[in-house]
């Protein structure tokens, strides 16, 4: 097999980059970035300051896995015919095989252009460098980069307000008893909520909510989602329906294109799913190697999240319905664990919150039930005193 | 030269599960295998300083409960990103009940 090349140098393909590797391909492996940066993980933006770019590898790894790692290069097209790819700085690449793992790019909803976002090291650099003690940050979006960008503002002193569309935080990922508890800390900590608030305009320095009321700040933040990049793809020709559509293998429409990541729309369970998630780009980067190389089995990993706002984590396996009902499991101390099932009886999520790590252990647990679709009894996933691994082994 | 220090009593630990030791400024993690042998390695993950005990131990797999870093914690090997150095470990016995763990090194 000639070059393996990988468009995308974040968490998936770094990690797809040495999963050839440790399956034995022997061959050119090219790792193209856009960024000038060493591939430095992106979880720690939002929920640490000063942002020591924490490496994914360091830079001698690279090369002794013989990974060609290109940085600060964009790749502008790919010729499917002739297998090759284009920079947009001038010059091209061949490749036998291509994986795109272009990721997601924070999005904005029209008239919120101006506001910043937070996706990249340069990013956080300019967010939260000038944040300080009385300057006035508003964030608008409650999800998990919001909440996380407004502990960290609060730790750094800034004072914080944060504008949110749904009536309640986190609508997207977590059921309401767990965002509670992180609204309950948020407010504890001195920070504002506008809840159930459309935003009509944003400028620099202020916010224009529907109703017409304008709030003036030193910084407007958005973090409302965030949309596949999926432009080089559809531009090949690929097919692409909310993220670029790949098989269990992650597999493109062509047999020579796979993609995996944030930018990819791969098949879980019986449906389709597009996931944001740090863990999910190792796993996906990690399968997609081993596919590229000619394996057949198709990716089976349960979504994992996690958040961390002051000393509180949340963790999330499984894709909660905000509107199902749920077991609730308290560890003490204030953890505690949703459990849902789905209809046919088998663990359908499970969401977490506590301080530290409290929830994690049996998150991981469920994670693994999940996987191997487990048919839980409710009242022993309530019950703490009953060990989950009994279950998990039955 | 070997240090010996008592660490916990067997009981402290569930059998496949790990609590965590501080002595000294440094802190330790104390694993119980299935087979109810015991072990030790140094306490904190190494990919983020994250204090191992919260974590799950599956047979010999002790697994950071943060970013999910694998190590076997009989010989501190990494088994899988994020996590590519090895954990620390230390000689565990049992005497008379208790655990002790050989800080010496």
């Amino acid at each position: 097999m000639g070059g393996l090349v990988i468009v995308g140098a974040g968490e998936c393909g770094v990690r797809a980059a040495f999963a050839l590797r440790e399956a034995g391909f022997d061959g050119p492996v090219t790792l193209i970035g856009d960024e000038p940066h060493l591939p430095y993980e992106r979880p720690p933006l939002s929920k640490t300051f000063p942002t020591a770019p924490k490496h994914i590898a360091g830079e001698d790894a690279y090369a002794a896995a013989r990974i060609d790692l290109v940085r600060g290069r964009r790749v502008s097209a790919i010729d499917r015919a002739k297998k090759r790819i284009a920079f947009a700085e001038g010059g091209d690449l061949a490749y036998e095989r291509l994986l795109i793992a272009t990721g997601s790019r924070a999005s904005l909803f029209p008239g919120m252009e101006k506001a910043r976002t937070l996706r990249t090291l340069s990013d956080a650099e300019t967010t939260l460098g000038s944040l300080a003690p009385g300057k006035k940050l508003v964030i608008v979006g409650g999800g998990f980069i919001g909440l996380e960008l407004a502990a960290t503002a609060r730790k750094l002193g800034a004072d914080v307000t944060v504008i949110e569309a749904a009536p309640r935080l986190m609508a997207r990922v977590v059921p309401t008893e767990i965002a509670s508890v992180a609204e309950a800390r948020h407010r504890a900590e001195g920070v504002a909520f506008i809840l159930g608030t459309q935003v009509r305009t944003v400028t620099e320095t202020s916010i224009m909510l529907a109703d017409g009321h304008v709030i003036e700040a030193d910084q407007v933040i958005a973090g409302v989602g965030a949309l596949p990049n999926t432009e080089l793809a559809a531009a090949a020709g690929l097919a692409i329906e909310n993220g670029i559509l790949v098989d269990g293998c992650f597999r493109t429409s062509d047999p020579d294109i796979f993609a995996a990541g944030d930018c990819c729309n791969f098949p879980y369970r019986e449906a389709r799913t597009r996931l944001e998630s740090w863990r999910a780009a190792q796993d996906h980067g990690k399968h997609a190697a081993r596919a590229i190389l000619g394996g057949e089995d198709a990716y089976q990993r349960v979504p994992w999240f996690w958040s961390d706002q002051y000393d509180l984590t949340l963790q999330v396996a499984g894709l909660p319905d905000p509107a199902a009902a749920s077991i609730r499991r308290d560890l003490g101390d204030g953890a505690f664990i949703l459990f849902q099932l789905a209809p046919d009886g088998s663990l359908l999520s499970a969401s977490g919150i506590g301080v530290e790590n409290a929830v994690a252990k049996d998150i991981r647990l469920a994670e693994m039930m999940i996987e191997k679709g487990i048919n839980p009894e409710p009242a022993k996933l309530a019950d703490p005193t009953v060990n989950l691994k009994s279950l998990l082994r039955g | 030269m070997s240090e010996w220090v008592e660490a916990c009593a067997v009981d402290d630990v569930e059998t496949e599960d790990l609590i965590r030791f501080d002595h000294a400024g440094k802190t330790y993690a104390i694993y119980r295998s299935p087979e109810d042998e015991f072990f030790a390695t140094d306490g904190l993950c190494t990919h983020e300083q994250v204090h191992l005990s919260g974590g799950l131990v599956m047979d010999y797999i002790i697994e950071c409960p943060k970013h999910n870093g694998r190590f076997d914690y009989r010989t501190g090997d990494p088994k899988g990103a994020p996590v590519c150095v090895k954990l620390q470990t230390y000689p565990a016995k049992v005497e008379a009940g208790k655990v002790l763990i050989d800080i010496g090194g």
